[in-house]
């Protein structure tokens, strides 16, 4: 009988993901930044109607970069769980940590068990209110979970973006406009060219806002706010 | 593909999502099927008793749909709340006001809401005044078998079309069968002699103020007429309660313009008694 060659676990490990990375790295990304009121989530996409960013509840929305099936398979479970929660206990019981949590335990364990590894990295953000502080929650195609500040970049030549905007960001929390901006000339630094306002996928959670606190901008939302 | 750790399911339904995975918590199974319920004198158990309303309506005007309802539940012949709510909200463009057994009924309102704001933040979009309607049909049909154990969820749905810029209200029997009503409707024990004032006053294209007028004084009347319908409390400060669905969303009619028909109305009626 022939014996399965044998491939140490470390070589598998390795090679799952340095796959899953290459597949991560051929999109675009995503940055996500904390502004005076809320958060701000900007990704570079040219389709209007294909999101990579959404509502997922109340405070608590998501980011996916990658591949498409898999994030939006991701994302729509995240909801799933997010009513359940609040459907079985309170709105207010819901919260970005107990998704984040879940999030990371299924990666990590596709990540283990499965042939192929999810080809995703995303990201969980919940706007604080009343005081509190707001969550970012990191997740890669593994399931390690970073717990991030003030922003958060995910996808396509993410650490080029996190560069440029560790050194221009400081200690001010910026306004609404400035974050826009920032944000899009940070996109602006991997291909390297403008990027036009059609093609731009722009939201916020709004901490004034009541119960659901999600907004998407509209493209001429976006140019208002890039006109200078 | 399955995520472990996360809940799958197929479709974009949240009802048929817990209907499936976590049954205990849908409507139309209580698992009550063995214990004593309802009317059953042949057995000698008394009648279960629940709490019970109601007469709530809604009429259409110029901009939209106006519904009320009253604050009364009962328990047999005892009051079991005075300021109960029974209109809701349920999304921007929707309301629905209920009539039965209050437990259920509230807990229908409640998954209702929940499936409408679920399907709208998986599919990108929210679903058309139609398919609401139908939806909420179904969620109707599925507690018929709760029906025979004595726990009636009756709703009035009622909801801003955008795409044909109009309101529309929407009744239901038993079974889940769902009816479009053109101008004004109301359930529940008062609902007949509530029909009867709207049917004596209604008018098309109402303006905002008159068909408010008209629904407190349905609610009125219906009070006078049942006693499962309570009226304007006078002592407590208890007034009916109301909201206007429009294009521009769901408003709260506030109390003060409430308490402020019912004293013209009252003072008018007061007036033929001397």
């Amino acid at each position: 009988m022939p014996m399965p060659y044998y491939v140490s676990p470390e070589q598998m490990m390795q090679d799952k993901a340095e796959y899953a990375k290459k597949g991560i790295a051929k999109g675009r990304s995503i940055i996500v930044m904390e502004y005076a009121d809320g958060v701000l989530l900007t990704a570079d996409n040219p389709s209007a109607s294909l999101h990579k960013i959404s509502e997922v509840y109340d405070s608590i929305a998501f980011a996916g970069a990658g591949k498409y099936s898999e994030f939006e398979n991701l994302r729509k479970a995240g909801i799933r769980h997010a009513d359940l929660k609040g459907f079985m206990y309170s709105r207010e019981d819901v919260t970005a940590r107990s998704l984040a949590n879940g999030y990371s335990q299924s990666l990590g364990t596709i990540f283990s068990q499965e042939i192929k590894p999810l080809e995703v990295e995303i990201l969980v953000v919940q706007v604080g209110v009343n005081g509190h502080p707001n969550e970012i929650y990191r997740i890669s195609f593994d399931g390690s979970i970073i717990d991030e500040k003030k922003f958060a970049v995910i996808g396509g030549r993410s650490e080029t973006v996190q560069t440029f905007l560790k050194d221009k960001i400081d200690g001010q929390v910026p306004s609404l406009k400035a974050a826009v901006a920032l944000c899009v000339s940070a996109l602006e630094q991997t291909p390297n060219q403008k990027l036009a306002p059609e093609g731009l996928e722009i939201a916020v959670l709004e901490r004034q806002r009541a119960t659901r606190k999600f907004r998407r901008l509209s493209t001429a939302d976006i140019k208002q706010l890039l006109a200078s | 593909m399955n995520l472990p750790f996360l809940p799958n399911h197929d479709d974009s339904s949240f009802f048929d999502f817990i209907s499936k995975q976590h049954p205990d918590l849908t409507i139309g199974n209580r698992g009550l099927s063995s214990a004593p319920a309802g009317p059953d004198a042949s057995r000698g158990v008394p009648p279960m008793t629940v709490p019970q309303a109601t007469t709530v309506l809604a009429i259409k005007y110029q901009k939209g749909v106006v519904i009320a309802g009253d604050r009364r539940a009962t328990e047999g012949f005892q009051i079991a709340d005075r300021r109960i709510e029974k209109v809701f909200k349920i999304d921007d463009h929707s309301a629905m006001a209920i009539a039965g057994a209050a437990g259920p009924c509230i807990e229908m309102a409640k998954l209702f809401q929940t499936e409408l704001e679920h399907y709208e933040k998986l599919e990108g979009v929210a679903l058309s005044c139609e398919g609401k309607a139908n939806k909420l049909g179904q969620m109707v049909k599925a507690n018929l078998p709760m029906v025979f154990q004595g726990l009636v969820v009756m709703p009035l749905y009622v909801g801003f079309d955008v795409k044909r810029g109009e309101g529309r209200i929407f009744k239901y029997d038993i079974t889940g069968g769902r009816y479009e009503e053109s101008d004004y409707h109301a359930i529940g024990s008062g609902g007949k002699d509530a029909r009867n004032t709207m049917r004596e006053h209604f008018q098309k294209n109402f303006a905002e103020a008159d068909a408010l007028k008209l629904a407190l004084m349905s609610l009125y009347n219906a009070a006078d007429d049942d006693v499962g319908t309570g009226g304007p409390d006078l002592v407590r400060g208890i007034y009916p309660t109301a909201k206007c669905v429009t294009a521009q969303g769901i408003a709260d009619v506030p109390d003060a313009s409430i308490r402020a028909v019912y004293d013209g109305l009252i003072a008018a009626r007061r007036s033929k008694e001397t």
